[in-house]
């Protein structure tokens, strides 16, 4: 990409917040925190991916999925099933009856190792596994429902469902899947251990690697046309389809971007925790990963990543010492960010923290200028704020015609 | 003094690992500025002083599971207290931590890592779900920690860091279907199962041994966790007319399950069918109510209804510390036992090192504990009797049936898999 | 699949499914009436649904209580006060949730969602604070147990034939309420064209508040009830939140026909189903079903027709 790509796609005002981010999580954080904290924290960016798939679904998209743990499910499975048949060679497994096979396979009386389970002994296969199954699911989800125009509260609930379905069949088909246990006691990659404090490190490093990978195809999105599209089709959808869009193929389209991101960060949460179960899978999961996007705000691709750690960090603190309060905060928190601030801390930096940076940034620059005309230090900053408090008025609008969209949908 | 040392040491520790590039050999470091000052009862680093030592409790006490780890965690508590009023473990007061699983297994996970590599926790007394141990079991391993661990299992698991005061499979089935079908003639058996590892395994175990017997498994049947509606498979259970209906239904599908059946007609005080579970305990039926649970059979280690004299002292003991009403079931006890068998280890040891603790373990006697009389394998697993409870409209369970002599634990029984 | 039943076998085997299908169709329409009209007519996604039914199970351990302690004569009728008393507590909490969350957020759907998710989570702390962690058992009188025998293999279980009368009972005096009373008029035109119906004198903010009550109240009612059939604890609510949402969408959402036929044809298929094949598979393949018809025809069973 050249120099003016980059440029249009991080503007000066945004980079910043890039920039913070990375010294934060590449600098600060591993150097203040022990391995166990640091991989705690990593742990808590395998959400982001999810909270930043919902920013753009979400947010961006007025698609709101309760079944995006599902898609998290899906990436960690299709990982652990790999890491699972590297720890179950014949010799480690000598005790069972069918040596080779996964423990929980053996358990329950499977004596050979099932076809689909074949190809995931390569690890090619699986890392294409991990890109390529969640998007088709999420193609057929989306593509049956987008079509149809089905959308707003439908949506939301039919995810939500579908995340249920995947619990119970987990669960149920324990044989091939661990059922409730999970798949766990994962060991290696290719040899190579991935529960030493080393691996840690390095696995942690990939995590923050991956997930600004996944951050600048979303701010690519957010920046190009079709971002701008999105907003369009989220205000007004009718608009937008009388304009000459295939509106439903945008949808699909933007839904299953989401899916993979919250696929890749399954993947790596496996990696990073050592297993995977079906508690992650399911409509908890799923409606509080919502809440990691809604903290952050739902507009901030880099608020989702501060909304997933912060609230994370909330619960492991406080569950620590006050169990019983966390659950009470957890939820005045869910109230709390819908009523009081609907654009999550995103939108609570914007407004109150923003302009004083942006003054004080610009005291330093031009200290001066600043005393006789102090509004045109300030203005090279502003557009940080532009974008947002301008999404920040439209949520409102949208939100308002979600109801629209449903009636259309029921009065066709 | 020691205390202050020893967070002296931590800190220091995380200082310099801040200003280390790696951070790798803090633990190292740590442990070997440890090795100088510890005493000699504690040569791992574990956070041990003159006066006291920590050990972990790891419970759910928020979530769906909060329901069924309340009594384990009290039990553990009650025991924690007695033992410091006798002058703790080797003259040191036992400190606890407790860390909340939340029902959920990661969490478990990351709790259990904290409580070994942060607080370095000599024991930890916890977990209740097949699902919570699993999850655990690597971490145990891996930073080398001594887990006890209350509930009844599947078996097929044994691990060098965890130590099953609950019963295996085979100890907890065998003696029951045996009973049932000597005493009651029973020729027929319908398996009933919440759908998880635990259910399906017994009743694997379960149907191998009614095939040995020469009986038949009219129907096995699961359903989801937290099901609620039972008429169908009531309906199947009527139809095909079984002697026993063995029950393996757990959590809140347990108290619609029984309520149902009593109003489809079953009455279980006539025995026709015979209700057999392994998975009811007087803390269960809690829920259920008595006069829903009334006729019915458990088969397990610990009722509270046993009259010896441990158990008197037990239940009174917990009645004081917990209120009166509170009841106490299988895992409860069991989970009582984990402190003591730990202090057991560590004075035969005369040392909080986990592998002393652990070379220690096997043959460790517990002559007051109320179940009677228990003994540590060297498969980490307890020899232990198996009763027979019929359920009283109290709540309570009338003990009709035990077996002479303590069961050996098999975890891996040979022709049950 | 049949060879292995007789004739009678076979006819007693669809006789009992039916009256357990009816059964089970009666507990999603309790459960499912409430959040029809919360969300069919106001548009409101209560993701609190289960522990306002929780809060009924609760009212009626405490009615029990009493009754056992003070008036043990009384016992047997405490149910009915108990259903009473439970259709009180979880309106008024309805009414101050409405006030205190709803209104604010009636032209955000989705944002209804996670507010009242946020709100369920408080609430299962709370009651696990008060009443304890442990599921608490509900004693019920003599005459709710038990069943009517009508042949060698067929019964009517009591409380499965109490919780159909309810069911038919509130069902009708909740169509009575909506298609002919006033209030009806009003909340359907409120749903309809709300600046409208605020333009034409009706106190559209009075509606609102007395429609989520009444839907809260219901459940408390339905939450009651299943303590006859199933468990009572902190997070019991959550086993029944999404089973019936996908009975109100399935049927149109804002239809109460469409509700009910729904919840008639989502428990046939489960408790048949549940007769050949294994519970789980059977809950699996009822939830699939229902999404897949979702697919193909998003609107639901019933829809009202409107012209916009």
């Amino acid at each position: 990409m050249s120099y003016q790509g980059l440029a249009s796609l991080f503007p000066k005002k945004e980079i910043s917040g890039f920039v913070i981010l990375a010294v934060l999580l590449i600098l600060v954080l591993p150097l203040t925190l022990d391995i166990f904290r640091l991989n705690l924290i990593g742990k808590y960016l395998t959400y982001a991916f999810v909270a930043i798939g919902l920013v753009l679904c979400w947010g961006y998209g007025g698609i709101l999925s309760l079944g995006q743990g599902v898609f998290f499910g899906l990436g960690g499975y299709l990982m652990a099933m790999f890491l699972k048949l590297e720890a179950s060679d014949p010799i480690t497994t000598k005790i069972q009856s069918t040596p080779g096979i996964p423990d929980f396979m053996d358990w329950n009386q499977i004596t050979a190792l099932p076809f689909f389970w074949k190809p995931f002994y390569s690890l090619p296969f699986t890392i294409i596994a991990i890109i390529i199954i969640p998007s088709i699911i999420a193609y057929i989800v989306g593509a049956a429902m987008f079509k149809r125009r089905v959308g707003g509260v439908y949506f939301a609930i039919i995810t939500q469902a579908i995340a249920a379905i995947l619990t119970i069949l987990i669960i149920g088909q324990q044989g091939y899947t661990g059922g409730v246990n999970g798949m766990t006691d994962l060991r290696t990659l290719h040899g190579w251990d991935i529960r030493t404090d080393n691996a840690k490190y390095i696995l942690y490093y990939f995590c923050v690697f991956m997930l600004f990978m996944c951050l600048a195809v979303a701010q690519f999105v957010r920046k190009s046309k079709f971002g701008r599209l999105l907003v369009a089709m989220r205000d007004k959808e009718d608009r937008v389809r009388f304009s000459g869009y295939d509106v439903s193929n945008f949808k699909i389209f933007v839904f299953c971007l989401g899916a993979v991101f919250a696929a890749i960060g399954g993947a790596l949460f496996t990696l990073q925790v050592g297993f995977m179960s079906p508690t992650l899978v399911g409509i908890v999961p799923s409606i509080e990963m919502v809440i990691f996007c809604a903290v952050g705000g739902r507009m901030s691709i880099i608020g989702a990543v501060y909304g997933a750690v912060l609230v994370n960090w909330a619960k492991s603190s406080l569950s620590e010492s006050f169990p019983e309060l966390w659950l009470f905060a957890l939820g005045g928190l869910f109230i709390g960010v819908v009523m009081a601030f609907p654009n999550g801390l995103a939108g609570l930096y914007n407004t109150y923290a923003a302009p004083k940076i942006d003054q004080w940034i610009g005291n330093l620059k031009s200290p001066k200028k600043n005393l006789i005309e102090p509004k045109k230090a300030v203005e090279p900053e502003k557009p940080i704020v532009k974008p947002d408090t301008k999404a920040a008025n439209k949520t409102e609008t949208t939100t308002a015609s979600i109801p629209s969209i449903t009636q259309g949908v029921l009065h066709e | 003094m020691k205390t202050l040392f020893f967070s002296g040491a931590m800190s220091w520790g995380q200082g310099a690992k801040a200003k280390s590039l790696g951070c790798l050999f803090t633990m190292a470091a740590v442990f070997a500025f440890n090795f100088a000052q510890a005493a000699e009862v504690n040569t791992t680093g574990l956070a041990v002083t003159d006066k006291t030592v920590k050990v972990g409790i790891l419970h759910s006490v928020t979530g769906t599971m909060a329901i069924s780890e309340t009594g384990s965690v009290q039990a553990e508590k009650l025991a924690i207290e007695q033992i410091n009023a006798m002058g703790g473990v080797l003259g040191r007061k036992i400190e606890f931590i407790q860390e909340d699983g939340a029902s959920d297994w990661p969490t478990f996970a990351e709790k259990s890592k904290k409580l070994l590599v942060n607080d370095k926790t000599a024991a930890v007394f916890g977990c209740w779900t097949s699902a919570s141990r699993k999850a655990v079991l690597p971490i145990f391993e891996q930073y080398n920690g001594m887990l006890y661990y209350p509930t009844f299992y599947e078996g097929l698991e044994q691990s060098k860091n965890v130590i099953y005061t609950g019963q295996e499979a085979t100890q907890q089935i065998i003696a029951g279907i045996d009973w049932v079908t000597k005493t009651k003639g029973a020729k027929s058996f319908y398996l009933l199962g919440s759908d998880y590892i635990w259910p399906r395994t017994s009743n694997k175990i379960a149907r191998k041994h009614i095939e040995k017997l020469g009986l038949k498994v009219v129907g096995e049947e699961y359903y989801p966790l937290g099901h609620t509606q039972f008429n169908s498979v009531i309906n199947k259970i009527k139809l095909t007319k079984p002697d026993v209906i063995y029950a393996i239904v757990v959590g809140g599908s347990n108290v619609a399950f029984y309520k149902q059946l009593k109003a489809a007609g079953i009455d279980m005080t006539k025995e026709k069918p015979l209700v057999l579970t392994i998975s009811v305990t007087e803390d269960e039926v809690l829920g259920i109510g008595g006069e829903n649970m009334q006729g019915a059979y458990a088969s397990m280690k610990y009722f509270q209804s046993l009259t010896n004299d441990n158990n008197k002292k037990f239940v009174a003991a917990f009645k004081a510390r917990w209120g009166k009403d509170v009841v106490i079931g299988d895992v409860t006890q069991a989970a009582y036992l984990g402190p003591w068998l730990w202090k057991a280890a560590v004075e035969k040891a005369g040392s909080f090192d986990i592998d002393k603790v652990r070379e220690a373990s096997p043959g460790i006697e517990l002559t007051t504990a109320p179940e009677g009389y228990v003994k540590v394998h060297p498969n980490h697993h307890l020899w232990s009797k198996t009763r027979i409870g019929h359920a009283r409209p109290d709540g309570q369970y009338d003990v009709v049936f035990e077996t002479k002599e303590l069961i050996e634990p098999d975890p891996f029984p040979k022709g049950y898999q | 699949m049949f060879a292995e039943y007789s004739t009678s076998d076979l006819l007693s085997i669809f006789a009992m499914q039916g009256v357990a299908g009816l059964i089970l169709f009666s507990v999603f329409v309790l459960m499912a009436l409430g959040l029809a009209i919360i969300f069919g007519q106001m548009g409101v996604i209560n993701m609190a649904h289960g522990e306002f039914m929780i809060l009924g199970a609760y009212v009626t351990y405490l009615t029990s209580n009493v009754f056992s302690t003070y008036f043990p004569g009384l016992f047997s009728f405490y149910f009915i006060l108990a259903m009473i008393l439970a259709f009180i507590a979880a309106g008024a909490l309805g009414a101050l949730v409405e006030w205190g969350i709803i209104r604010h957020l009636y032209n955000r759907p989705l944002d209804t969602l996670l507010a009242t998710w946020g709100l369920s989570l408080i609430l299962q702390q709370t009651y696990r604070s008060v009443f304890g962690a442990r599921e608490v058992g509900v004693t019920l009188p003599d005459w709710l147990m038990g069943s009517v025998h009508l042949t060698e293999t067929i019964e009517l279980p009591i409380n499965g034939l109490f919780v159909m009368l309810l069911a038919l009972g509130i069902s009708t005096a909740v169509g009575i309420l909506m298609y002919r009373s006033r209030w009806g008029i009003q909340v359907r035109a409120v749903v309809q064209n709300r600046p409208m119906a605020g333009a034409v004198g009706i106190n559209t903010a009075k509606v609102d508040r007395i429609t989520f009550a009444l839907g809260c109240g219901i459940a408390g009612v339905a939450g009651s009830a299943f303590t006859m059939i199933g468990s009572t604890g902190p997070t019991s609510g959550q086993l029944y939140i999404v089973d019936t949402f996908l009975v109100v969408v399935f049927g149109g959402a804002t239809s109460l026909l469409g509700t009910i036929a729904s919840a008639f044809s989502i428990s046939q298929a489960q408790s048949t189903m549940e007769f050949f094949m294994s519970g789980s598979m059977a809950k699996v393949l009822t939830l699939l079903f229902v999404v897949l018809i979702l697919m193909l025809r998003p609107q639901g069973l019933f829809t009202l027709k409107v012209r916009r």
